[in-house]
């Protein structure tokens, strides 16, 4: 069982390594990177036999009865995507080495949590369950959330985190939904098997819908992209790895792994077009206007990903094979990209591009990997992004206009792609006139290696085209290929795709020319919609009326506590027993002639309660109805829940005079509640009408002793070794439960004790502030509520 | 050993008491930290509380262990506990409960809890299940066989837990009112 193991280990080693962090940060990154590089070389080994078309799978049961298993499967699209996890993961723990200053906190914690989020992200790839894939779906929303907000002393960095994890949990709620929707009508949740037999239909058109909106969530497409920019406040291989290999390519994988279930839904693959499109064109536009280095290569995530999702849903062979190799090449080119900006960072103190210049001349050899991946990003000959961006525009050609019209907004979205990749490179290595050269030391080989091997492999897989065309169209025969199967390749002739690439180019460097005059062009447009101010009125309004709904519920009125409670009980279940009400016929006035002096008794200080004056009077009569209901458990043969009723009667009724003592001998009675007298009248006999009916249907229910109980009684004298059934059960049998039990009562135990204690010390402070000295039975009692406000005295 | 009427000259002579206070107790019945104001006590009640306190307790005990085949059990018998301390505390005053049992509350409940989640996994290292219990019967000269059932412990747990619970509410509700109002006659609140 490997791949488990592998999962397993990453995450143990996570949990271990912030004891060797605590002493040594850079040793604590180094033995991060090993359980990734383990896992990579493991892989790699298998890699032979998982293209050719064999899967390894692993099954660990869970929950057997219930259908829980984690399930992992190693096939082309998981190779894929291992091979940027892992290799990624592990460049980017190398390059933390250098990166972080040694011993700090921000390091501290990054390491643990890097390998935690590289377990997590292994663990989804692999997942061939759909309650696999969400546990670790939002395990990385976790770890991403942990790794933005960092320690959270930072107002900015604590938001951004918040935002992080508010859309993309919200985002995996959904989809959850989704799965079970799919998986209850598949009747399995196996994806493997789901994609054998896709269930047809309403549900899956509504699986659809929900799958694809944790989707788009987690993959920051329009309009959830705001919180992928935001996110940026994070360190630089933080920002690295999410952009790379994790987190927003969760969203790309699943639409990639379900893509097979969907063939042929619109539901499916007419959002991915729409909001890939969009996120493709609106995040290239963005990024041609930032100035933080960093902000410019979210932007430009933000529009890859569009890319990426308009690739990747669309069901066909052609589509696919580019996907998986446009996936592929952007790991690897916005790997290096990040990296780069992190060396230049940590070199230069800046990242702004009005600030940097002439660092090309001082940095060299950092320049050219950025170079190299630029030309990726931009798709310039003979990189990987050039193969992915030509078959991606043979991918739309042949399907008519619509697929012209595809491709020509794939055009535009190049050009903003190759003008953005042009910024990058001018603003952090060009010489700007009128800008002073920035002062800065080349970055040692810890910051420069690890920005290398991704560079240098989009040039060797862009090259050694044959080699990428099998990883991708692995993964591509999913779908069924038409009678000419389209290959990745260097040269396809003097054909349309090589036209919109040289248009792409082109254009892209006029753009980029053009950069001056269309920015303020832009900053004269009205912006009408931006989700970033979306989502900030979205927040307040939830709060808004989080405080408004608080504040009508929680009124710190006993009586409109309990008529809340009254009003759900007659509205939910009391409707529902009227609604099947019958009543049983051999229904007996009583059935032992004991229960008629007892049930009077009862009666008799049940009317006494309702109209006593003086508090210890209520108290005393309450008792009895107590002691009353007791006897009757007698009379029905249950010695041990009768003696239970009347220890916990005795202790209720020493607990109530305790506290009569601080209360007034009579209830109070005020003008509101004499107009509330017949409301509440009628809501408590309605309770009361409707508990008696529940008790008399739900006992007439049972028929004869259930099958369990005549187990019970079988079992306990030798199973459990007790005679007594009820103990049996309750120290044997149902242990469990009364565990839990003792632990709710110990919470609630402690709970009370400490409001009362904390009102006490409130009350202390508050009278040595020396506010007044009038003895306290003249001012009038007060309790204070939980959120510390003083209220006067509950009214009866 | 503040009150002067309990410490008072016991050499023959009639203690100078005021005649209204003649017939407020001068005995201390109940080993209590903190004596009350003789006007505040109750001599039958303190006596009664005396006599009966170790015997409730003693009843608690056999309620625990006579769970398994008749009525009791570690809830009951935990309740019971707790009635005679609270007996106690009616009849002695605020310290009383202090006093007596120097573990605290939430200490008590902690404990019956750590035994209550233990007890489920110590059948795991001998191979059971969780939470399974084993039964062992031992011949024991002059009482004869006895039986030992490991879900006793459990039945302790809980026992020891509701104990707390119990002195919490004394803790709180019942000296902590007291000291509050004891407070508000000093004229501090």
């Amino acid at each position: 069982m490997p791949l488990s193991a592998f999962v397993l280990v990453h995450l143990l080693v996570a949990l271990a390594l912030p004891i060797v962090a605590r002493r040594n940060t850079r040793a604590a990154f180094a033995i991060a990177a090993v359980p990734p590089a383990a896992a990579l070389t493991w892989v790699l080994a298998r890699s032979g036999a998982v293209l050719g078309g064999d899967a390894i799978v692993e099954e660990i049961q869970w929950a057997p009865l219930l259908g829980l298993e984690f399930t992992f499967r190693l096939d082309a699209l998981a190779l894929l995507m291992t091979l940027l996890v892992a290799g990624i993961g592990v460049l980017v723990l190398v390059y933390s080495i250098g990166y972080f200053q040694p011993g700090t906190g921000d390091a501290r914690r990054s390491a643990p949590l890097l390998l935690a989020f590289a377990g997590a992200m292994f663990g989804l790839v692999l997942a061939d369950d759909l309650l696999t894939v969400y546990v670790f779906w939002e395990l990385t929303t976790i770890c991403s959330f942990l790794l933005v907000g960092q320690a959270g002393i930072s107002r900015e960095s604590r938001r951004s985190a918040l935002q992080a994890l508010m859309i993309t949990a919200m985002g995996g709620l959904v989809m959850l939904l989704g799965f079970v929707v799919l998986g209850e009508a598949a009747g399995t949740y196996r994806i493997s098997e789901i994609i054998n037999e896709p269930p047809g239909g309403t549900p899956l058109v509504v699986a659809a819908s929900l799958i694809l909106v944790g989707a788009l969530t987690k993959s920051a497409q329009m309009p959830f992209h705001n919180w992928l920019p935001t996110a940026m406040v994070a360190p630089t291989p933080i920002s690295a790895y999410l952009h790379a290999a994790s987190m927003v390519k969760a969203g790309i994988f699943l639409v990639a792994r379900l893509g097979p279930v969907f063939v042929g839904v619109p539901q499916w693959w007419v959002p991915t077009l729409v909001f890939g499109l969009i996120t493709m064109v609106l995040g290239g536009w963005r990024a041609l206007h930032e100035t933080d280095l960093k902000k410019l290569l979210a932007y430009g995530t933000v529009s890859q990903l569009g890319f990426l999702m308009v690739l990747v849903g669309q069901g066909t062979y052609a589509a696919a094979l580019a996907g998986a190799a446009m996936l592929l090449a952007h790991g690897l080119f916005k790997a290096t990209l990040f990296l780069v900006v992190g060396a230049v960072d940590h070199q230069a103190g800046t990242r702004d591009v009005r600030e940097l210049s002439g660092l090309g001349r001082r940095m060299p050899a950092l320049a050219i990997i950025a170079a190299l991946a630029a030309a990726s990003m931009a798709g310039l000959p003979p990189m990987l992004g050039f193969l992915g961006k030509e078959a991606a525009f043979g991918a739309f050609l042949g399907r008519g206009g619509n697929g012209l019209f595809v491709d020509l907004v794939l055009v535009l979205g190049s050009v903003f792609t190759v003008a953005y990749s042009a910024r990058m490179l001018w603003g952090a290595f060009g010489d700007k006139p009128g800008v002073p050269a920035t002062a800065a030391k080349p970055p040692n080989g810890l910051l420069l290696v690890p920005a290398a091997v991704p560079a240098f492999a989009g040039v060797v897989l862009g090259v050694g085209y044959p080699l990428t065309d099998e990883l991708a169209s692995a993964y591509a025969g999913v779908f069924a290929a038409g009678p000419e199967v389209p290959h990745l390749e260097l040269w396809h002739g003097f054909e349309l795709p090589l036209l919109f690439s040289v248009i792409a180019v082109a254009a892209g460097l006029w753009v980029h020319a053009l950069r001056t005059p269309l920015t303020l062009w832009r900053s004269r447009l009205p912006k009408p919609l931006d989700a970033q101010r979306g989502y900030e009125r979205m927040m307040a309004l939830l709060e808004r009326t989080a405080v408004g709904v608080t504040g009508r519920m929680q009124v710190g009125s006993l009586p409109t506590y309990l008529a809340i409670i009254l009003l759900t009980v007659l509205a939910v279940p009391g409707s529902v027993l009227l609604y099947h009400a019958h009543i049983p016929d051999d229904m007996r006035l009583y059935h032992n002639l004991l229960q008629v002096p007892l049930a009077i008794l009862v009666i008799i200080a049940a009317i006494a309660a309702v109209r006593a004056k003086r508090r210890l009077t209520a108290v005393v009569v309450v008792g009895v109805i107590g002691y009353g209901i007791g006897g009757l458990f007698i009379v029905d043969g249950g010695p041990d829940v009768a003696l239970a009723q009347f220890l916990v009667e005795t202790l209720t009724m020493v607990a109530f005079v305790f506290v009569l003592r601080r209360l007034p001998a009579r209830f109070t009675k005020g003008d509101t509640a004499r107009s509330l007298r017949w409301p509440k009248l009628a809501l408590s006999v309605a309770g009361g009408v409707v508990i008696a009916l529940a008790a008399v249907l739900f006992s007439a229910a049972r028929q004869r002793p259930p099958d369990v109980s005549s187990d019970f009684i079988a079992q306990s004298e030798q199973g459990a070794g007790a005679t007594n059934i009820v103990n049996a059960i309750l120290v044997d049998f149902r242990a469990f439960d009364t565990v839990g039990e003792i632990s709710v009562l110990a919470v609630a135990a402690t709970g009370v004790a400490s409001l009362v204690l904390a009102a006490r010390f409130d009350r202390r402070r508050r009278s040595t502030r020396g506010a007044s000295a009038v003895p306290s039975e003249e001012r009038p009692k007060s309790v204070v509520s939980g959120n510390g406000q003083r209220h006067e005295e509950v009214q009866e | 050993m503040t009150d002067p009427r309990i410490t008072a000259p016991r050499n023959g002579e009639r203690p100078r008491v005021p005649w209204t206070g003649w017939d407020a107790p001068r005995e201390r019945w109940l080993l209590s930290g903190f004596p009350r104001d003789g006007r505040e006590r109750a001599m039958l009640l303190e006596l009664a509380a005396r006599i009966v306190f170790p015997t409730v307790l003693v009843l608690s005990i056999y309620l625990l262990f006579a769970g398994h085949d008749r009525a009791g059990g570690g809830f009951s018998g935990g309740l019971v506990a707790g009635q005679a301390f609270a007996l106690r505390y009616l009849a002695g005053g605020r310290m009383d409960d202090s006093a007596i049992i120097s573990l605290r509350p939430p200490v008590l409940i902690g404990l019956g809890l750590t035994i209550a989640t233990l007890t489920g996994f110590v059948p795991l290292m001998f191979g059971n299940e969780l939470l399974e219990s084993a039964i062992y019967k031992i011949g024991v000269p002059l009482l004869g066989q006895i039986k030992f059932v490991t879900s006793i412990v459990l039945d302790l747990g809980v026992y020891l837990l509701i104990l707390g619970v119990v002195l919490d509410l004394l803790r709180t509700l019942g000296s902590g009112i007291e000291a509050d109002a004891a407070a508000a006659e000093r004229g501090q609140a």
